[in-house]
């Protein structure tokens, strides 16, 4: 008997030990959320041409090696045109580079000029180039260090983010569609408090399973008769919405959501 | 042992799958008006005819008048009945919900009438389409004559229904018919429904009348009509047309208006060629002074709790909006605008006061809080005024003057109502040229 108490405490004391512990992580993990902006970061930085960075330098140096071989002089004045060549420098256009350099070679005499007068700012701008080549490459290598110092906060922080919401398109969507669904009421009174939250169960294609008004009790109250026609026209909004225009994957994170409706802003707008 | 670690441990992991919830904020919406279906009544095959009534367009016509009334709100759009599928008797048993919505019916009206033994029961329900169900239904019992009531009576319930404000279609509008030109008017009181119909002229148009004014809790009207040459305020009780002079007043007389429970009339007249506040029991004709002030003080209105009296004075140099109890004390001034304000009308809510503004030679209809702040100006004309509130404080119905030639000609009077957002300005039907529009509360109260 006082055995099985005794187990009976412990596993108690244990359970809310761990309960006492766990919620804190739990109500934690809203609070690391500014860390998606970091892993945001990274996915524009992936857009970006960084990746092509070495080889771009390593073209820009070849066409530096050649101009010096062909021993353009630095007096030649600049012109309007030179500063259209800098631009088709840049790093992706490797292509393009070097046909017009078989070109030059091909009318020497013709071209040289051109090549004198580009030159002086190409030299200039190839070293500006390389100068943000490196800077990118610095701020990449940063970047790589800080990924790899907060690692872990990031991965936490992924996760966070889609434990917790719909990507801000998902989510955008989402309200666009029911913006278009809902008639608001215009009957409404202006300084009361408008905000009706419904909670939904949603099935795998956004139909809806069932449908909960979360404040339900105020609908019967004297004097809130405005109440029950504005949840009842957020009901009619989210059904003539159905299916709800939810993300293809991840049906756990959004198989329940929660829809809070408040014309305040409109009406007052 | 083990068992306990691992329920612990799967306990744990439960914990870590389990997501927060979504939350997705909704702040805009459709702002247009709702669209609703109302089904032609279905006519019981039992029904008979009576005293001329046609039973078999009686159907079709009180759903008709229920559409016009929703139309003028401005708040719902009825659909076309060309659109509609279902035949009204199945209809109202149980509609077939994707048949309405496929033509984009949020609400569908739907209904039922007979006449027998000289009565007309009309029953009606409101279905949710979206939801699938019944919102309301109800069933009334009158004299057949009575069946264009029935219809504004329906269209209030329905009304309260989706917007959860009182309706304002069973009601009345009172209003001088003014006919003939302009410097030889000849000005009759007269009653209409609030959709222009059914109009009936109280007075012969042998004497000048003026500013009819509803009792708010019942059907009489209180007006100003001048009796060679004397101003005389006079009590009118629409249902019996009995009619009673409550006094003479000296001098100038203006706006009488009833106290919100019906047993007092606030006015102002000239005494020793000052206008005062006064008000005057009607039981016991006691008449007491509100204020005494050298300035002019008129157009009195009490709030609806009866608690204060809003009015215009002209005691800070020009004409505005004050408010002070209904002792005539605490006198304080709401208006402090550019322009001569007057005409002040506390709504049946309680939370507005409409007025008439006058500025660089426009008239201007407009509503502010009861403390003067908030002041927003509905509708801008030549000249326009005599706001009156429809009993659930949303719509004000005023009149308006069309700029008359050198001769009086071109010039004309109607009447015009607003929803207080500024919104779904129109012209009401009158028979005749009107002005002074009062609006009665609601008449099955």
């Amino acid at each position: 008997m006082i055995k099985s108490l005794i187990y009976s405490i412990t596993f108690h004391s244990v359970m809310i030990l761990l309960t006492v512990l766990s919620l804190p992580f739990m109500l934690r993990e809203p609070i690391d959320l500014p860390p998606i902006v970091s892993v945001e970061l990274i996915q524009i930085s992936d857009k970006t041409n960084i990746p092509f960075a070495p080889k771009a330098r390593k073209i820009i140096e070849d066409t530096k090696k050649k101009e010096i071989e062909r021993l353009v002089s630095e007096q030649a004045p600049p012109s309007a045109k030179a500063k259209e060549k800098p631009d088709r420098i840049p790093l992706p256009n490797e292509k393009k580079e070097k046909k017009k350099i078989v070109k030059k070679k091909q009318n020497p005499e013709e071209v040289k000029p051109e090549i004198r007068q580009s030159s002086e700012f190409e030299k200039k701008e190839i070293i500006d180039t390389n100068q943000i080549a490196a800077l990118i490459d610095k701020a990449k290598e940063e970047e790589f260090v800080k990924q790899k110092k907060t690692d872990n906060i990031t991965q936490s922080s992924k996760k966070n983010s889609f434990a917790t919401g719909l990507t801000l398109s998902e989510e955008d969507a989402l309200r666009a569609q029911i913006f278009g669904c809902w008639s608001v009421p215009l009957g409404l009174p202006y300084d009361e408090n408008l905000l009706v939250r419904i909670k939904l169960q949603l099935k795998k294609d956004g139909t809806i399973m069932k449908s909960e008004i979360l404040d339900h009790m105020r609908m019967n109250r004297p004097g809130q008769k405005f109440y029950k026609v504005l949840a009842e026209s957020a009901l009619r909004a989210v059904r003539l919405c159905q299916p709800l225009k939810v993300p293809p994957t991840g049906y756990d994170k959004w198989k329940e959501i929660q829809l809070n409706f408040n014309p305040t802003e409109m009406l007052r707008g | 042992m083990q068992k306990l670690f691992f329920i612990i441990l799967l306990n744990f992991l439960l914990i870590n799958k389990s997501y927060a919830l979504i939350e997705v904020d909704i702040t805009r919406g459709n702002l247009d008006p709702l669209p609703i279906a109302v089904s032609p009544l279905h006519v019981d095959i039992k029904s008979e005819d009576f005293e001329g009534i046609r039973i078999k367009e009686l159907g079709e016509n009180i759903s008709e008048i229920i559409e016009n009334n929703f139309r003028a709100t401005g708040l719902f759009s009825p659909l076309k009945k060309e659109a509609f599928v279902q035949k009204p008797d199945i209809a109202h048993l149980k509609p077939r919900f994707e048949d309405w919505r496929l033509i984009k019916a949020q609400a569908l009206i739907t209904g039922k009438i007979l006449i027998k033994d000289e009565k007309l029961k009309v029953e009606f329900r409101l279905w949710d389409l979206a939801a699938t169900k019944e919102m309301t239904a109800l069933a009334f019992t009158t004299t057949p004559s009575n069946w264009r009531r029935v219809a504004h009576i329906i269209s209030d319930k329905i009304y309260e229904r989706l917007t959860g404000e009182e309706g304002y279609f069973d009601t009345r509008i009172i209003y001088v018919a003014e006919s003939g030109p302009k410097n030889q008017r000849v000005k009759k009181l007269a009653i209409m429904d609030q959709d222009g119909a059914d109009t009936k002229y109280l007075t012969l148009g042998n004497e000048l009348v003026l500013t009819p004014r509803f009792n708010p809790t019942n059907q009489m009207v209180t007006y100003m009509s001048y009796f060679r040459n004397m101003p005389r305020v006079y009590l009118l009780d629409i249902e019996t047309g009995t009619q009673e002079v409550v006094g003479n007043f000296p001098g100038m007389t203006f706006a009488p208006r009833f106290s919100p429970d019906g047993k007092k009339i606030v006015m102002s007249f000239a005494k020793d060629g000052n206008s005062d506040i006064y008000t005057m029991n009607i039981e016991t004709r006691v008449v007491e002074r509100i204020t005494d002030h050298s300035s002019i003080d008129t157009s009195p209105s009490f709030s609806p709790d009866g608690k204060f009296i809003a009015f215009n004075s002209d005691r800070s140099g020009l004409q505005q909006i004050y408010v002070m109890r209904s002792d005539g004390s605490g006198v304080k001034r709401i208006t402090f605008g550019s322009g001569i304000y007057g005409t002040p009308v506390w709504s049946p809510r309680g939370d507005l006061i409409a007025f008439t503004k006058m500025r660089k030679g426009k008239f201007y209809i407009g509503v502010m809080r009861t403390d003067g702040t908030g002041e927003r100006l509905l509708t801008e004309n030549f000249y326009q005024e005599a706001p009156s509130w429809s009993p659930n404080g949303r719509v004000i119905v005023f009149y308006r003057e069309t700029k008359a030639g050198l001769k009086g000609e071109g010039f004309t009077a109607k009447l015009w109502s607003i929803d207080i957002t500024g919104y779904n300005e129109r012209q009401l039907k009158t028979e005749t040229d009107a002005s002074d529009p009062s609006w009665s509360s609601l008449l099955s109260k």
